[in-house]
């Protein structure tokens, strides 16, 4: 097979020596380094690329750049395959593989296009008229088929194997766009020696230039660029960011934007990422992102063949690539003739010029002679046609005579649009501007220039210019000695006129609006007939712009189109905003590394090195990742595990991590003040070197946090939280310092993180203690009795903190370290402990113990439940205020019949509570009204040999030895309960104490 | 959104906890009606346009501060801390 035979015979930003191999439907093709796959295509002779979303008509390649509506392809195969990418902006690689869309069984042959012969049915609001009713069948019927029938590419069944990144970055300017007017923006800005970063996002920097034979001061344009490019590069403060989209503008200069790191490769290098999503913090900003050429709505516009004039000289100039060799321009304006004259100088056939502006204009005619082509001032396509591909067209001529014209491309242009979508992220209007025929940038947002063709002046002077003078604004505005306004070089002059023809009428067949959601100009006139005639109502009931090309080729036409309907101005018709992002971004791009085990960070503890060492099963318990088990050797489930656990606490001694609890230092002349309005219970009496509980509620009532409080010095507290809570008690006590108190003369800090610390708990704990800790620090139950603190050393020296708090209800200790000794600590205190057999328990037996000993946990604490509640009513002093306090005693709150704390023991014993059962009365069905609360934790208690639970009960510890049904439908279990104390282990507390 | 901590310079929000608006008056709780407190818990100034209100610097210096934002488009008129200097005692 000889490949190429549209490319031309030399020119182009390709490179000729370079080939490259491709596959599209399975078929092999080539093109060169440099080309997409849209310009490789159509160097193949390829023109029949998809099939539209809703009649499956053929279609080809409408442009040359991101605003492609037609030649959407699946990229790639298996897990990286990837639907609904722009032919026009893929970039070729060797070996890649592209498969057309929405086509079945082949795209030359659809079965499907049949929904064009249905087509009264597919027309404006179908989906509301036809598939009303009965809602019932929408499921099973009508969405099944809608999906069949109408759609786009598939994803990949398989999980991405590739990375993403996210990444920051901060400049005085951002330009947006690297065609003359950002080149021109960022060499002043970089000039004057401002932090410059230029994203563009194609893979070539030039913008329009490429694509156009141009000359600046007499010499080629490319030459201007080189040098300019040159220039850039050489500039240390300058970023050149090529293959980068800048999709959206947020608050304050922060812009969204995502570099295609790897997409134009295979696969992504050795620890390189797909794509890297960048969020940009610009001082200012020069939006230069140019404009998308306007189609023509006319019978079969959208017949492979048809191409905007813009998007021909693309391919011609840029590409080496002929996309017709018959050749007709139909335009509206001056601006596309150079279409005619570079498909001429490529080796095409012009057979006609078809300017839809009536006065026949002189200079026009003579151009038209000399490229050998028929010019047909006020003239007008009808239709175009042919079976796939365009064949000929029917021509409406001044004079109302009717011509056919064979042709195989028919170039198109109806003035441009700017592409200002980013002045309109943070709300801003775009305005209609006369001049220009264009909707420009209203009130643009703060910081934001915008230059050249995206302002809505469409010649190359008036780029170079705005590109010059906005940037020398911005940077002088910054403090930056701004560079000399740059030379002006010379420009031949540039004709502009334009009269937009928005719609041919009379044409057989389709004229579409949308290309990519198959909307026609019939569809707009619906709309308009049945009262849908504000732009956003025009939008939803055709779903016109809402395809994944946003409508950027189509949303004028249908304004025009509605406009014309009803009889009012494009300006006072209006148009709607644009919201980011600006093209389709990769959900990968967004969320970078942050997916799977890494969606969020892990938090380890300082002694997890020595809890892996040991043998530990990790569980992830909020960020962090604890220590659930230790396993031995022949233990083959994790409850004979974490009996052994629990049974060595109670008869010897235990070793557990509880470095995760927050901890906060508070310190000043008010602190015990302090501690008083933020937890219920009195704080002023606590002596030096005591803990105390201390129960904190949020301001409306119900309780947030607890956890124990020492004070290390008469104005110095040491406050613990739980480990959930423990950045919102800092944020809390912050505020209440801050905001509420300021006049308290007291200041707070974390030190969660400083210390590592261990509970040593169970009859032998003293005595593995004594052995670590320095004389001449006597921790004697004389000594030191519950609830007692002290600072100490331990270990030759090691500063420490020791705390006789019990959780479990045995003796028992917290020893605190600095967070560095934390591995060193535990294997110290093991090595002192193994005469006494000391076990290092997971959070898993520090549960068991806890409920065995009936203190609540975070699933008691769970937001909806008051001190009262929880049997820690006696906690709220009477003589004070505190947060909470008064919200505390609103009636709901204070109801007596509020579910309340009690134990619970199954009265089979072999029955396994779960946590979640409802509780019911033994003859109760179950039904809300009768639900007495719920169990909210259960453990296995090796030491009572059955399951226990704790749960919240209408009336509470009042119905001890009463017996109800926990009800569990979730996992199937209802059988009968006792209601007891949950305090099922020594209720004296002679354990702690002894 | 770049809010300009006083202590830290601009920083994006996502460094911040956010809590409605500012210049709270806290009832005492032994005094207060349950009424005034109800007002002070749950309704806070929703206005479409200027307000004063509080953010957490969490992921920063820890200091609450009054941002006064135009709630229509975000501009930023002043960033205070909610704590002036000299509001100690004894300071
Ligand atoms: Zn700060």
């Amino acid at each position: 097979m000889t490949h190429h035979p549209f490319r031309t015979a030399s020119g182009g930003f390709i490179d000729r020596s370079k080939p490259v191999r491709f596959r599209f439907d399975g078929r092999d093709y080539r093109g060169f380094e440099g080309d997409t796959l849209a310009s490789a295509l159509l160097a193949e002779g390829v023109r029949l690329v998809g099939r539209s979303f809703k009649y499956h008509r053929p279609r080809g390649i409408l442009s040359a750049g991101p605003e492609e509506p037609n030649a959407l392809v699946e990229l790639r195969s298996g897990a990286r395959r990837e639907p609904n990418t722009r032919a026009t902006v893929a970039e070729l690689f060797e070996g890649l593989e592209a498969t057309s869309q929405n086509r079945w069984p082949s795209l030359t042959f659809d079965l499907m296009s049949v929904n064009g012969l249905f087509a009264p049915g597919l027309v404006a609001g179908f989906y509301y008229k036809t598939f009303m009713w009965p809602s019932a069948f929408w499921e099973k019927l009508y969405e099944p088929l809608i999906r069949r029938a109408a759609g786009l590419g598939r994803a990949a069944n398989a999980e991405d194997p590739d990375h993403y990144e996210k990444a920051f970055a901060f400049c005085d300017l951002l330009v947006i766009g690297s065609g003359p007017a950002g080149l021109a923006a960022a060499l002043a800005a970089g000039r004057s020696g401002a932090r410059v970063i230029l994203c563009e996002q194609d893979f070539r920097l030039g913008g329009q230039l490429l694509a156009e034979r141009r000359e600046i001061d007499g010499r080629p344009a490319t030459e201007w660029l080189a040098e300019t490019i040159a220039e850039l590069a050489s500039l240390d403060t300058v970023r050149l960011m090529p293959r980068t989209t800048v999709f959206g503008l947020y608050d304050h200069g922060v812009f969204g934007a995502v570099e295609r790191v790897s997409d134009h490769l295979p696969v992504p290098p050795p620890h390189q990422p797909r794509q890297r999503g960048w969020r940009i913090y610009a001082k200012r900003s020069v939006l230069a992102a140019g404009a998308i050429e306007r189609p023509i709505v006319f019978a079969g516009n959208d017949k492979p063949g048809v191409m905007l004039a813009s998007a021909v000289r693309s391919y011609v100039n840029r590409f080496g690539v002929l996309p017709g060799r018959k050749a007709v321009l139909f335009t509206a304006g001056d601006e596309a003739w150079s279409t005619a004259a570079d498909l001429s100088a490529a080796g095409a056939e012009i057979v006609a010029i078809i300017d839809s502006r009536p006065d026949a204009n002189p200079a026009r005619a003579d151009l038209a002679r000399k490229l050998g082509a028929r010019y047909l001032a006020g003239g007008a396509v009808t239709a175009a046609r042919g079976w796939q591909q365009l064949d000929h067209i029917t021509v409406r001529e001044a004079s109302g005579a009717e011509t056919v014209l064979p042709c195989d491309l028919l170039a198109v242009s109806n003035g441009w649009n700017p592409a200002l979508h980013l002045t309109s992220h943070q709300n801003g209007k775009p305005v209609w501007n006369e001049a220009a025929q264009a909707f420009v940038p209203g009130d643009v947002p703060p910081g934001m220039a915008v230059a050249g063709n995206a302002a809505g002046r469409w010649t190359l002077a008036e780029a170079l210019v705005d590109g010059d003078r906005l940037s020398r604004e911005a940077v002088a505005d910054l403090g930056f000695t701004p560079a000399p306004a740059a030379r002006m070089p010379a420009i031949e002059a540039e004709a502009t006129g334009l009269l937009p023809v928005w719609r041919v009428k009379g044409g057989r067949g389709k004229a579409f609006v949308d290309f990519q959601n198959d909307v026609t100009d019939k569809d707009v006139e619906i709309a308009a007939r049945e009262g849908f005639r504000s732009v956003e109502h025009l939008k939803r009931y055709t779903t016109l712009g809402m395809a994944t090309d946003q409508g950027k080729t189509s949303n004028l036409s249908g304004l025009a189109l509605m406009a014309e309907q009803t009889g009012q101005s494009i300006a006072a018709t209006g148009t709607t905003r644009f919201r980011p992002p600006y093209t389709p971004v990769a959900i990968g791009a967004l969320a970078g590394h942050h997916r799977g085990r890494d969606f969020r960070s892990t938090r380890l503890s300082p002694t997890h090195e020595w809890s892996r060492q040991a043998g530990a099963v990790f569980i992830e318990s909020g960020a962090w990742l604890r220590a659930q088990y230790y396993p031995q050797p022949g233990e083959n489930d994790w409850l004979t595990s974490v009996n052994r656990e629990v049974l060595a606490v109670r008869k010897g001694v235990g070793l557990c991590d509880v470095s995760t609890l927050g901890k906060i230092d508070i310190q000043g002349r008010d602190a015990a003040t302090f501690l008083e309005r933020v937890y219920t219970n009195g704080w002023a009496n606590l002596p030096v070197g005591k803990a105390r509980y201390g129960l904190m509620l949020r301001e409306d009532g119900f309780v947030f946090d607890d956890g124990t409080t020492s004070r290390l010095g008469e104005n110095h507290f040491l406050m613990t939280t739980t480990t959930a809570n423990a950045e919102r008690v800092m944020q809390h006590l912050e505020f209440c310092h801050q905001v509420l108190w300021p006049e308290l003369d007291l200041h707070m800090a974390s030190v969660s993180d400083q210390w590592a610390q261990a509970a040593v708990a169970g009859p032998r704990s003293r005595e593995t203690l004594a052995r670590l800790v320095d004389a001449p620090h006597d921790i004697s139950n004389a000594a030191f009795p519950y609830l007692a603190v002290r600072e100490i050393t331990v270990a030759g020296g090691i500063p420490a903190r020791l705390f006789r708090l019990s959780f479990s209800g045995e003796l028992a200790y917290e020893l605190a370290v600095p967070a560095r000794y934390g591995d060193a600590m535990m294997a110290a205190l093991m090595e002192e402990g193994r005469d006494f057999g000391i076990t290092p328990y997971g959070i898993e037996a520090l549960g068991v113990l806890r409920i065995e000993k009936g203190h609540v946990a975070g699933n008691e604490l769970n937001g909806q439940t008051t001190a009262r509640d929880l049997g820690l009513g006696g906690l709220m002093s009477p003589r004070k205020d505190y947060i909470g306090r008064l919200m505390a005693t609103r009636p709901a709150l204070t109801e007596p019949n509020r579910p309340m704390l009690a134990g619970f023991k199954p009265v089979n014993k072999a029955d396994r509570l779960r946590a979640g059962a409802h509780f019911l009365d033994l003859s109760s069905t179950a039904t809300m009204e009768n639900d007495l609360g719920f169990m909210t934790s259960v453990a296995f208690s090796p030491h009572l040999g059955h399951w226990i639970g704790l749960g919240l009960i209408r009336g509470g510890t009042s119905r001890i030895g009463e017996r109800v049904r926990a009800h569990d439908p979730v996992r199937g279990g209802d059988f009968e309960v006792e209601i007891c104390s949950p305090v099922f282990i020594d209720p004296e507390g002679v354990r702690l104490r002894g | 959104m770049l809010i300009s901590c006083p202590h830290c310079g601009a920083r994006d929000s996502q460094e911040f906890a956010y809590l409605g608006a500012a210049d709270l008056q806290r009832p005492d709780g032994l005094e207060a009606s349950l009424a005034a407190m109800t007002d002070y818990v749950y309704l806070r100034e929703n206005p479409a346009g200027r307000l004063r209100e509080l953010w957490y610097h969490r992921g920063g210096c820890g200091r609450w501060l009054v941002v006064t934002r135009d709630t229509r488009n975000h501009r930023i008129e002043a960033v205070e801390p909610a704590r002036p200097k000299g509001t100690e005692a004894g300071a």
